[in-house]
Protein backbone atom coordinates (compact mmCIF):
# COMPACT_ATOMS: atom_id res chain seq x y z
CA UNK A 1 0.00 0.00 0.00
CA UNK A 2 2.27 3.06 -1.50
CA UNK A 3 -0.54 5.26 -0.17
CA UNK A 4 -0.13 5.00 3.03
CA UNK A 5 3.86 4.88 3.54
CA UNK A 6 3.82 8.81 3.22
CA UNK A 7 3.08 11.03 6.22
CA UNK A 8 0.99 13.45 5.20
CA UNK A 9 -1.30 10.72 3.13
CA UNK A 10 -1.52 8.93 6.68
CA UNK A 11 -2.17 12.54 8.40
CA UNK A 12 -4.69 12.85 5.63
CA UNK A 13 -6.83 9.75 6.35
CA UNK A 14 -6.71 10.34 9.80
CA UNK A 15 -8.04 13.90 9.16
CA UNK A 16 -10.79 12.03 6.56
CA UNK A 17 -11.16 9.35 9.17
CA UNK A 18 -12.49 11.69 11.54
CA UNK A 19 -13.87 14.35 9.51
CA UNK A 20 -15.96 11.56 8.56
CA UNK A 21 -17.11 10.18 11.61
CA UNK A 22 -18.27 13.72 12.98
CA UNK A 23 -20.01 14.89 10.06
CA UNK A 24 -22.28 12.16 9.57
CA UNK A 25 -23.21 11.93 13.59
CA UNK A 26 -24.16 15.34 13.15
CA UNK A 27 -25.96 15.19 9.50
CA UNK A 28 -28.13 12.69 11.36
CA UNK A 29 -29.77 15.94 13.29
CA UNK A 30 -29.07 18.38 10.56
CA UNK A 31 -31.48 16.40 8.05
CA UNK A 32 -33.95 14.99 10.93
CA UNK A 33 -34.01 19.14 12.30
CA UNK A 34 -34.05 20.44 8.82
CA UNK A 35 -31.10 22.36 9.63
CA UNK A 36 -28.81 22.05 6.28
CA UNK A 37 -29.26 26.15 5.25
CA UNK A 38 -27.53 26.42 8.58
CA UNK A 39 -25.10 24.07 7.92
CA UNK A 40 -24.35 25.83 4.82
CA UNK A 41 -24.41 29.68 6.49
CA UNK A 42 -21.94 28.75 9.11
CA UNK A 43 -19.61 27.15 7.00
CA UNK A 44 -19.44 30.14 4.93
CA UNK A 45 -19.68 32.86 7.37
CA UNK A 46 -16.88 31.84 8.85
CA UNK A 47 -14.19 32.60 6.45
CA UNK A 48 -14.35 36.03 8.37
CA UNK A 49 -12.84 33.83 11.56
CA UNK A 50 -10.16 32.93 8.95
CA UNK A 51 -9.66 36.00 7.91
CA UNK A 52 -9.16 37.18 11.52
CA UNK A 53 -6.52 34.34 12.56
CA UNK A 54 -4.84 35.24 9.20
CA UNK A 55 -4.72 39.08 10.15
CA UNK A 56 -3.85 38.30 13.62
CA UNK A 57 -0.91 35.71 12.69
CA UNK A 58 -2.71 32.83 14.63
CA UNK A 59 -3.94 29.47 13.46
CA UNK A 60 -6.91 30.46 11.22
CA UNK A 61 -8.73 27.38 12.53
CA UNK A 62 -8.79 28.31 16.01
CA UNK A 63 -10.49 31.89 15.17
CA UNK A 64 -12.60 29.95 12.67
CA UNK A 65 -13.79 27.84 15.34
CA UNK A 66 -14.70 30.71 17.61
CA UNK A 67 -16.00 32.79 14.76
CA UNK A 68 -18.57 29.49 14.09
CA UNK A 69 -19.32 29.05 17.69
CA UNK A 70 -20.50 32.53 17.83
CA UNK A 71 -22.24 32.77 14.88
CA UNK A 72 -24.22 29.83 15.93
CA UNK A 73 -25.25 31.04 19.25
CA UNK A 74 -26.08 34.69 17.46
CA UNK A 75 -28.79 32.32 14.86
CA UNK A 76 -30.05 30.56 17.79
CA UNK A 77 -30.82 33.54 19.77
CA UNK A 78 -32.15 35.33 17.00
CA UNK A 79 -34.35 32.42 16.01
CA UNK A 80 -35.48 30.88 19.03
CA UNK A 81 -38.85 31.93 20.29
CA UNK A 82 -39.64 32.48 16.54
CA UNK A 83 -38.82 35.88 16.64
CA UNK A 84 -37.04 35.63 13.23
CA UNK A 85 -37.36 33.10 10.69
CA UNK A 86 -34.01 30.99 10.11
CA UNK A 87 -33.58 31.22 6.59
CA UNK A 88 -33.38 35.02 7.34
CA UNK A 89 -31.23 35.01 9.93
CA UNK A 90 -28.94 32.63 8.27
CA UNK A 91 -28.84 34.75 4.98
CA UNK A 92 -27.44 37.57 7.11
CA UNK A 93 -24.70 35.77 8.60
CA UNK A 94 -23.98 33.87 5.45
CA UNK A 95 -23.27 37.33 3.68
CA UNK A 96 -21.82 39.08 6.31
CA UNK A 97 -19.25 36.45 7.58
CA UNK A 98 -18.19 35.95 4.25
CA UNK A 99 -18.22 40.12 3.33
CA UNK A 100 -16.01 40.49 6.45
CA UNK A 101 -13.87 37.19 5.32
CA UNK A 102 -13.11 39.42 1.97
CA UNK A 103 -12.67 42.85 3.58
CA UNK A 104 -10.10 41.70 5.96
CA UNK A 105 -8.32 39.20 3.43
CA UNK A 106 -8.24 42.39 1.05
CA UNK A 107 -6.13 44.37 3.72
CA UNK A 108 -3.99 42.00 4.33
CA UNK A 109 -0.39 41.64 2.18
CA UNK A 110 1.57 39.07 0.47
CA UNK A 111 0.46 35.41 -0.22
CA UNK A 112 -0.85 32.98 2.25
CA UNK A 113 -1.20 29.79 0.94
CA UNK A 114 -3.41 28.59 4.51
CA UNK A 115 -6.03 30.40 3.07
CA UNK A 116 -6.42 29.20 -0.18
CA UNK A 117 -6.36 25.62 1.54
CA UNK A 118 -9.28 26.50 4.16
CA UNK A 119 -11.16 27.99 1.19
CA UNK A 120 -11.04 25.16 -1.37
CA UNK A 121 -10.07 22.17 1.07
CA UNK A 122 -6.32 20.64 1.23
CA UNK A 123 -6.43 17.95 3.40
CA UNK A 124 -2.89 16.59 1.93
CA UNK A 125 -1.56 19.80 4.14
CA UNK A 126 -3.04 18.88 7.15
CA UNK A 127 -0.24 18.82 10.15
CA UNK A 128 -0.10 16.99 12.96
CA UNK A 129 -1.35 20.06 15.06
CA UNK A 130 -4.22 20.22 12.85
CA UNK A 131 -4.74 16.47 14.09
CA UNK A 132 -4.53 17.17 17.55
CA UNK A 133 -7.09 20.30 17.38
CA UNK A 134 -9.91 17.87 15.14
CA UNK A 135 -9.34 15.17 17.63
CA UNK A 136 -9.61 17.40 20.50
CA UNK A 137 -13.13 19.05 18.92
CA UNK A 138 -14.08 15.38 17.66
CA UNK A 139 -14.05 14.49 21.26
CA UNK A 140 -15.59 17.17 22.65
CA UNK A 141 -19.10 16.97 20.00
CA UNK A 142 -19.30 13.24 20.16
CA UNK A 143 -19.53 13.21 23.89
CA UNK A 144 -22.31 15.67 24.27
CA UNK A 145 -23.88 14.11 21.44
CA UNK A 146 -23.61 10.10 22.92
CA UNK A 147 -24.50 11.80 26.60
CA UNK A 148 -27.67 13.46 25.28
CA UNK A 149 -28.62 11.36 22.33
CA UNK A 150 -31.79 10.53 23.20
CA UNK A 151 -32.81 14.07 24.47
CA UNK A 152 -31.29 15.56 21.15
CA UNK A 153 -33.73 13.17 19.47
CA UNK A 154 -36.31 13.53 21.64
CA UNK A 155 -36.28 17.53 20.80
CA UNK A 156 -35.92 16.94 17.03
CA UNK A 157 -39.05 14.70 17.25
CA UNK A 158 -41.55 16.89 19.51
CA UNK A 159 -40.08 19.52 21.07
CA UNK A 160 -43.51 20.58 22.92
CA UNK A 161 -43.24 17.44 25.19
CA UNK A 162 -39.70 17.40 25.35
CA UNK A 163 -40.25 20.88 27.31
CA UNK A 164 -43.65 19.32 29.03
CA UNK A 165 -41.08 16.36 30.09
CA UNK A 166 -39.21 18.94 31.90
CA UNK A 167 -35.95 18.55 29.40
CA UNK A 168 -34.18 21.97 29.24
CA UNK A 169 -35.11 22.37 25.12
CA UNK A 170 -33.09 25.55 24.44
CA UNK A 171 -29.93 24.23 26.18
CA UNK A 172 -29.95 20.98 24.22
CA UNK A 173 -30.58 22.96 21.15
CA UNK A 174 -27.68 25.40 21.77
CA UNK A 175 -25.59 22.60 22.62
CA UNK A 176 -26.75 20.54 18.86
CA UNK A 177 -25.71 24.44 17.26
CA UNK A 178 -22.19 24.71 18.70
CA UNK A 179 -21.94 20.99 17.96
CA UNK A 180 -22.41 21.38 14.56
CA UNK A 181 -20.56 24.91 14.31
CA UNK A 182 -17.29 22.94 15.79
CA UNK A 183 -18.05 19.80 13.37
CA UNK A 184 -18.37 23.00 10.13
CA UNK A 185 -14.70 23.52 11.19
CA UNK A 186 -13.64 20.13 11.30
CA UNK A 187 -14.96 20.29 7.54
CA UNK A 188 -14.02 22.70 6.78
CA UNK A 189 -10.16 21.57 7.03
CA UNK A 190 -10.68 18.59 5.17
CA UNK A 191 -13.32 20.20 2.42
CA UNK A 192 -12.36 23.60 2.65
CA UNK A 193 -15.50 26.82 3.31
CA UNK A 194 -16.89 26.34 -0.56
CA UNK A 195 -18.23 22.53 0.08
CA UNK A 196 -17.68 22.13 4.08
CA UNK A 197 -21.82 21.39 3.99
CA UNK A 198 -21.96 18.70 1.89
CA UNK A 199 -20.92 15.97 4.37
CA UNK A 200 -22.83 17.64 6.65
CA UNK A 201 -26.26 16.83 4.99
CA UNK A 202 -25.56 14.02 2.40
CA UNK A 203 -24.40 10.79 4.54
CA UNK A 204 -27.70 11.42 6.49
CA UNK A 205 -29.95 12.22 3.39
CA UNK A 206 -28.63 8.96 1.90
CA UNK A 207 -30.32 7.29 5.13
CA UNK A 208 -33.25 8.83 5.51
CA UNK A 209 -35.84 7.66 3.23
CA UNK A 210 -34.03 4.15 2.63
CA UNK A 211 -34.02 3.23 6.70
CA UNK A 212 -37.27 2.86 8.71
CA UNK A 213 -35.62 3.55 12.14
CA UNK A 214 -32.73 5.52 13.83
CA UNK A 215 -30.00 3.53 14.67
CA UNK A 216 -29.99 2.25 10.57
CA UNK A 217 -30.05 5.75 9.28
CA UNK A 218 -26.81 6.47 11.92
CA UNK A 219 -25.08 3.96 10.97
CA UNK A 220 -25.91 4.16 7.02
CA UNK A 221 -25.18 7.89 7.61
CA UNK A 222 -21.54 6.62 9.17
CA UNK A 223 -20.73 4.11 6.41
CA UNK A 224 -21.20 6.71 3.71
CA UNK A 225 -19.42 9.45 5.45
CA UNK A 226 -16.32 7.55 6.25
CA UNK A 227 -16.86 5.15 2.44
CA UNK A 228 -16.88 8.43 0.43
CA UNK A 229 -14.26 10.29 2.26
CA UNK A 230 -11.72 7.48 2.19
CA UNK A 231 -13.45 6.54 -1.57
CA UNK A 232 -12.75 10.55 -2.29
CA UNK A 233 -9.24 10.39 -1.18
CA UNK A 234 -8.08 7.05 -3.05
CA UNK A 235 -9.71 9.22 -6.22
CA UNK A 236 -7.93 12.37 -5.40
CA UNK A 237 -4.29 10.42 -5.25
CA UNK A 238 -4.77 8.87 -8.32
CA UNK A 239 -6.47 10.74 -10.19
CA UNK A 240 -4.21 14.15 -8.89
CA UNK A 241 -7.78 16.02 -8.28
CA UNK A 242 -8.72 18.00 -5.11
CA UNK A 243 -9.46 15.99 -2.39
CA UNK A 244 -12.84 17.99 -1.23
CA UNK A 245 -14.60 17.91 -4.70
CA UNK A 246 -13.56 14.29 -4.77
CA UNK A 247 -15.23 13.35 -1.49
CA UNK A 248 -18.38 15.41 -2.39
CA UNK A 249 -18.48 13.57 -5.88
CA UNK A 250 -18.29 9.91 -4.07
CA UNK A 251 -20.89 10.85 -1.27
CA UNK A 252 -23.20 12.53 -3.93
CA UNK A 253 -22.65 8.77 -5.63
CA UNK A 254 -23.79 7.32 -3.12
CA UNK A 255 -26.49 8.95 -2.12
CA UNK A 256 -27.84 8.82 -6.10
CA UNK A 257 -27.45 5.24 -5.63
CA UNK A 258 -29.46 5.22 -2.69
CA UNK A 259 -32.29 7.29 -4.23
CA UNK A 260 -32.27 4.83 -7.58
CA UNK A 261 -32.36 1.54 -5.78
CA UNK A 262 -35.34 2.98 -3.44
CA UNK A 263 -37.00 3.87 -6.83
CA UNK A 264 -36.43 0.43 -7.94
CA UNK A 265 -37.35 -1.06 -4.94
CA UNK A 266 -41.02 0.79 -5.02
CA UNK A 267 -41.45 -0.04 -8.30
CA UNK A 268 -41.30 -4.13 -7.69
CA UNK A 269 -43.20 -2.94 -4.70
CA UNK A 270 -41.10 -4.61 -1.92
CA UNK A 271 -42.21 -2.46 1.58
CA UNK A 272 -38.57 -0.93 1.65
CA UNK A 273 -38.84 0.84 -0.99
CA UNK A 274 -42.14 3.36 -1.98
CA UNK A 275 -42.94 3.94 1.54
CA UNK A 276 -45.25 7.34 1.77
CA UNK A 277 -47.10 8.92 4.93
CA UNK A 278 -51.00 7.41 4.63
CA UNK A 279 -52.82 8.78 2.10
CA UNK A 280 -54.56 11.99 3.03
CA UNK A 281 -50.93 13.87 4.59
CA UNK A 282 -49.49 12.75 8.26
CA UNK A 283 -52.56 13.24 10.39
CA UNK A 284 -55.54 12.13 8.29
CA UNK A 285 -54.73 8.73 7.77
CA UNK A 286 -57.55 6.22 8.78
CA UNK A 287 -57.83 3.78 11.60
CA UNK A 288 -56.43 -0.12 10.21
CA UNK B 1 -62.41 15.15 54.51
CA UNK B 2 -61.68 17.75 52.10
CA UNK B 3 -60.22 16.59 48.62
CA UNK B 4 -56.93 18.51 47.41
CA UNK B 5 -57.93 19.35 43.73
CA UNK B 6 -55.45 17.86 40.90
CA UNK B 7 -55.55 21.13 39.16
CA UNK B 8 -56.78 24.37 40.88
CA UNK B 9 -56.60 28.11 38.84
CA UNK B 10 -57.65 31.22 40.51
CA UNK B 11 -58.11 34.48 38.35
CA UNK B 12 -55.85 33.09 36.16
CA UNK B 13 -54.85 35.65 33.04
CA UNK B 14 -52.97 35.69 30.48
CA UNK B 15 -51.69 38.21 27.86
CA UNK B 16 -49.24 36.98 25.06
CA UNK B 17 -47.94 40.33 23.21
CA UNK B 18 -50.89 42.76 22.95
CA UNK B 19 -53.77 39.91 22.87
CA UNK B 20 -55.32 38.77 26.60
CA UNK B 21 -56.06 35.53 25.57
CA UNK B 22 -57.73 34.52 29.07
CA UNK B 23 -58.77 36.25 31.92
CA UNK B 24 -60.52 35.12 35.31
CA UNK B 25 -60.29 31.37 34.94
CA UNK B 26 -60.95 29.63 38.14
CA UNK B 27 -61.47 25.94 38.29
CA UNK B 28 -60.88 22.68 40.38
CA UNK B 29 -60.33 19.61 39.21
CA UNK B 30 -60.85 16.22 41.12
CA UNK B 31 -59.31 13.23 40.70
CA UNK B 32 -60.71 10.44 38.98
CA UNK B 33 -62.57 13.55 37.23
CA UNK B 34 -62.47 13.78 33.22
CA UNK B 35 -62.98 17.36 32.22
CA UNK B 36 -63.69 18.65 29.05
CA UNK B 37 -62.30 22.14 27.98
CA UNK B 38 -64.31 23.33 25.35
CA UNK B 39 -64.55 26.53 23.42
CA UNK B 40 -64.02 27.85 19.95
CA UNK B 41 -61.08 27.82 18.00
CA UNK B 42 -58.78 31.00 19.65
CA UNK B 43 -60.61 30.43 22.53
CA UNK B 44 -57.37 29.72 24.90
CA UNK B 45 -57.77 26.27 25.39
CA UNK B 46 -54.37 25.16 24.43
CA UNK B 47 -52.41 28.04 26.14
CA UNK B 48 -54.64 27.35 29.26
CA UNK B 49 -53.28 23.44 28.80
CA UNK B 50 -49.57 25.10 28.60
CA UNK B 51 -50.28 27.25 31.48
CA UNK B 52 -50.99 24.26 33.35
CA UNK B 53 -47.76 22.34 32.10
CA UNK B 54 -45.63 25.04 33.41
CA UNK B 55 -44.51 25.87 29.40
CA UNK B 56 -45.71 29.34 30.27
CA UNK B 57 -46.35 31.20 33.26
CA UNK B 58 -49.84 33.32 34.01
CA UNK B 59 -49.31 37.00 33.88
CA UNK B 60 -51.55 36.90 37.15
CA UNK B 61 -53.48 34.90 39.15
CA UNK B 62 -52.96 30.71 40.36
CA UNK B 63 -52.14 28.18 38.73
CA UNK B 64 -51.60 24.59 41.08
CA UNK B 65 -51.27 21.24 39.82
CA UNK B 66 -51.03 19.09 42.67
CA UNK B 67 -50.92 21.36 44.97
CA UNK B 68 -47.90 22.99 43.61
CA UNK B 69 -47.10 25.86 40.80
CA UNK B 70 -46.09 23.77 38.00
CA UNK B 71 -42.62 24.92 36.95
CA UNK B 72 -42.02 23.93 40.69
CA UNK B 73 -43.52 20.71 40.00
CA UNK B 74 -39.61 18.97 39.93
CA UNK B 75 -40.03 15.60 39.60
CA UNK B 76 -43.26 14.88 40.33
CA UNK B 77 -44.00 16.22 36.66
CA UNK B 78 -43.08 12.99 35.62
CA UNK B 79 -46.65 11.98 37.27
CA UNK B 80 -48.57 13.93 34.15
CA UNK B 81 -48.96 12.61 31.19
CA UNK B 82 -49.06 15.45 28.22
CA UNK B 83 -50.71 14.66 24.67
CA UNK B 84 -49.99 17.83 22.75
CA UNK B 85 -52.02 19.07 19.76
CA UNK B 86 -50.14 18.39 15.91
CA UNK B 87 -46.74 17.51 17.13
CA UNK B 88 -45.10 19.02 13.89
CA UNK B 89 -41.86 16.80 12.48
CA UNK B 90 -40.11 15.63 9.64
CA UNK B 91 -42.28 13.32 7.43
CA UNK B 92 -40.31 10.01 7.45
CA UNK B 93 -39.08 10.25 10.80
CA UNK B 94 -37.17 7.09 11.11
CA UNK B 95 -38.98 5.72 14.35
CA UNK B 96 -40.73 2.95 15.22
CA UNK B 97 -43.81 3.08 17.66
CA UNK B 98 -42.15 1.82 20.24
CA UNK B 99 -39.50 4.46 20.05
CA UNK B 100 -42.16 7.48 20.01
CA UNK B 101 -43.70 5.11 23.08
CA UNK B 102 -40.64 5.73 25.03
CA UNK B 103 -40.05 8.95 24.64
CA UNK B 104 -42.89 9.48 27.02
CA UNK B 105 -39.95 8.57 29.75
CA UNK B 106 -37.24 10.67 28.32
CA UNK B 107 -37.54 13.30 31.15
CA UNK B 108 -35.40 15.53 33.06
CA UNK B 109 -35.05 12.68 35.90
CA UNK B 110 -33.81 10.46 33.10
CA UNK B 111 -31.48 12.98 31.35
CA UNK B 112 -27.73 11.66 30.08
CA UNK B 113 -28.71 8.32 31.00
CA UNK B 114 -29.43 5.17 29.78
CA UNK B 115 -33.17 4.16 30.28
CA UNK B 116 -33.56 1.74 32.74
CA UNK B 117 -34.88 -1.36 31.27
CA UNK B 118 -38.72 -1.44 33.20
CA UNK B 119 -38.97 2.07 30.47
CA UNK B 120 -39.06 -0.61 27.74
CA UNK B 121 -41.77 -3.15 29.75
CA UNK B 122 -43.58 0.11 30.59
CA UNK B 123 -43.94 1.19 26.82
CA UNK B 124 -45.10 -2.39 25.73
CA UNK B 125 -47.62 -2.71 28.45
CA UNK B 126 -48.90 1.50 27.34
CA UNK B 127 -48.78 -0.27 23.71
CA UNK B 128 -51.16 -3.31 25.05
CA UNK B 129 -53.25 -1.13 26.76
CA UNK B 130 -53.76 1.43 23.46
CA UNK B 131 -54.14 -2.00 21.59
CA UNK B 132 -51.25 -1.03 19.66
CA UNK B 133 -48.46 -4.14 21.08
CA UNK B 134 -48.30 -6.13 17.83
CA UNK B 135 -47.42 -2.55 15.94
CA UNK B 136 -44.36 -2.09 18.29
CA UNK B 137 -42.00 -2.26 15.67
CA UNK B 138 -43.73 -0.91 12.89
CA UNK B 139 -42.19 2.89 11.59
CA UNK B 140 -44.18 5.44 13.24
CA UNK B 141 -45.26 7.17 9.96
CA UNK B 142 -46.74 4.07 8.78
CA UNK B 143 -49.61 4.33 11.26
CA UNK B 144 -52.49 5.38 10.75
CA UNK B 145 -53.88 8.83 11.66
CA UNK B 146 -55.94 6.53 14.53
CA UNK B 147 -53.08 5.03 15.20
CA UNK B 148 -50.74 7.83 15.59
CA UNK B 149 -53.55 9.50 18.17
CA UNK B 150 -53.25 5.78 20.03
CA UNK B 151 -49.35 6.01 20.09
CA UNK B 152 -48.99 9.19 21.39
CA UNK B 153 -51.95 8.43 24.44
CA UNK B 154 -49.47 5.51 24.92
CA UNK B 155 -46.58 7.64 25.22
CA UNK B 156 -48.36 9.71 27.86
CA UNK B 157 -49.57 6.39 29.84
CA UNK B 158 -45.89 5.68 29.56
CA UNK B 159 -44.68 7.75 32.42
CA UNK B 160 -47.68 6.27 34.76
CA UNK B 161 -49.22 9.43 35.36
CA UNK B 162 -51.72 10.66 37.90
CA UNK B 163 -52.86 13.17 35.47
CA UNK B 164 -53.52 13.06 31.46
CA UNK B 165 -53.64 16.15 29.80
CA UNK B 166 -54.58 15.73 26.23
CA UNK B 167 -54.77 18.65 23.98
CA UNK B 168 -57.70 18.19 20.90
CA UNK B 169 -56.74 13.97 20.92
CA UNK B 170 -59.77 12.97 18.80
CA UNK B 171 -58.77 15.73 15.76
CA UNK B 172 -58.72 13.91 12.09
CA UNK B 173 -60.03 10.95 13.81
CA UNK B 174 -63.42 9.40 12.32
CA UNK B 175 -65.99 8.47 14.82
CA UNK B 176 -65.59 4.80 15.41
CA UNK B 177 -62.03 5.72 16.09
CA UNK B 178 -63.21 8.29 18.33
CA UNK B 179 -65.69 6.00 20.47
CA UNK B 180 -62.63 3.66 21.01
CA UNK B 181 -60.22 6.02 21.90
CA UNK B 182 -62.80 7.96 24.59
CA UNK B 183 -63.75 4.54 25.75
CA UNK B 184 -59.97 3.80 26.41
CA UNK B 185 -60.07 7.14 28.32
CA UNK B 186 -62.98 6.09 30.27
CA UNK B 187 -61.38 2.80 31.15
CA UNK B 188 -58.02 4.16 32.17
CA UNK B 189 -60.19 6.89 34.61
CA UNK B 190 -62.06 4.04 36.28
CA UNK B 191 -59.72 1.01 36.29
CA UNK B 192 -56.23 3.52 37.28
CA UNK B 193 -58.17 6.71 38.84
CA UNK B 194 -56.50 8.63 36.15
CA UNK B 195 -57.43 12.22 35.85
CA UNK B 196 -57.84 13.42 32.32
CA UNK B 197 -58.80 16.90 31.31
CA UNK B 198 -58.98 17.11 27.56
CA UNK B 199 -59.14 19.93 25.32
CA UNK B 200 -61.26 19.87 22.33
CA UNK B 201 -63.68 22.04 20.08
CA UNK B 202 -65.88 18.88 19.68
CA UNK B 203 -68.58 19.46 21.56
CA UNK B 204 -70.56 16.41 20.65
CA UNK B 205 -67.81 14.15 21.45
CA UNK B 206 -66.44 15.33 24.81
CA UNK B 207 -69.90 16.11 26.18
CA UNK B 208 -70.61 12.20 25.97
CA UNK B 209 -67.68 10.77 27.46
CA UNK B 210 -66.47 13.90 30.20
CA UNK B 211 -67.81 14.18 33.89
CA UNK B 212 -67.27 17.77 33.67
CA UNK B 213 -66.97 20.39 30.78
CA UNK B 214 -65.60 23.78 31.44
CA UNK B 215 -66.36 26.59 28.30
CA UNK B 216 -64.16 29.15 27.74
CA UNK B 217 -63.48 31.76 25.25
CA UNK B 218 -60.85 33.57 26.65
CA UNK B 219 -62.95 34.05 30.01
CA UNK B 220 -64.91 31.16 31.51
CA UNK B 221 -68.24 31.17 30.28
CA UNK B 222 -70.12 28.25 32.04
CA UNK B 223 -69.05 24.87 33.65
CA UNK B 224 -70.83 21.90 35.05
CA UNK B 225 -72.21 18.68 33.94
CA UNK B 226 -72.58 18.00 30.63
CA UNK B 227 -76.27 18.53 30.53
CA UNK B 228 -76.10 21.61 32.15
CA UNK B 229 -73.57 23.34 29.84
CA UNK B 230 -75.20 22.17 26.62
CA UNK B 231 -78.36 23.64 27.74
CA UNK B 232 -77.01 26.52 28.94
CA UNK B 233 -77.25 30.11 27.16
CA UNK B 234 -73.85 30.91 27.78
CA UNK B 235 -72.46 28.57 25.61
CA UNK B 236 -74.41 30.05 22.76
CA UNK B 237 -72.55 33.71 23.64
CA UNK B 238 -69.10 31.79 24.37
CA UNK B 239 -69.60 30.18 20.61
CA UNK B 240 -70.75 33.49 19.19
CA UNK B 241 -73.42 31.00 17.03
CA UNK B 242 -76.88 30.42 17.43
CA UNK B 243 -78.12 27.58 19.26
CA UNK B 244 -79.68 25.61 15.91
CA UNK B 245 -75.80 25.29 14.71
CA UNK B 246 -74.52 24.55 18.14
CA UNK B 247 -77.32 21.89 18.43
CA UNK B 248 -75.89 20.17 15.33
CA UNK B 249 -72.70 20.32 17.19
CA UNK B 250 -73.62 19.06 20.41
CA UNK B 251 -75.46 15.92 18.27
CA UNK B 252 -72.42 15.27 16.11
Amino acid sequence: MEIFSYGFMQRAFLAVAMAGLLCSTLSFFVVLNRLSFMGAGISHAILGGIAIGVLLDINPLYTAGIFAVFIALAIGTLTRNGRMHPDTVIGVFFASGMALGVFLISLQEGYHPELFSLLFGNVLAVTAQDLWFLGGLKVLVLVFVIIFFKELLAISFDEELARANGLPVSVLYMGMLVSLALTVVVSVLVLGVVLAAALLVIPAATGHRLCTNYRSMLFLSLGVGLGSGFLGLGVSYRLDVPSGAAIVLCAALFFFLSQSGRSILGALGSPKGGREAPPGGERNGHEH
Amino acid sequence: MTRQPVVYTQELEMILGNSRVLENISMEVFPGDMVGIIGPNGAGKTTLLRLLLGLIRPTAGTVLVFGTRPEKLGKTMDEVGYMPQHPTFTDHFPLSAEDVVLMGTYTASTMGRRLPAEARQRAALSLERVGLLDRRGTPFHELSGGQRQRAFLARALCKEPRLLLLDEPNAGLDLPTQSRFFALLQELRLEKGITVLLVSHDLAVVARYASRLICINRTMHVHGSPADVLNSPQLEEAYRCEFDVLLNMKRG
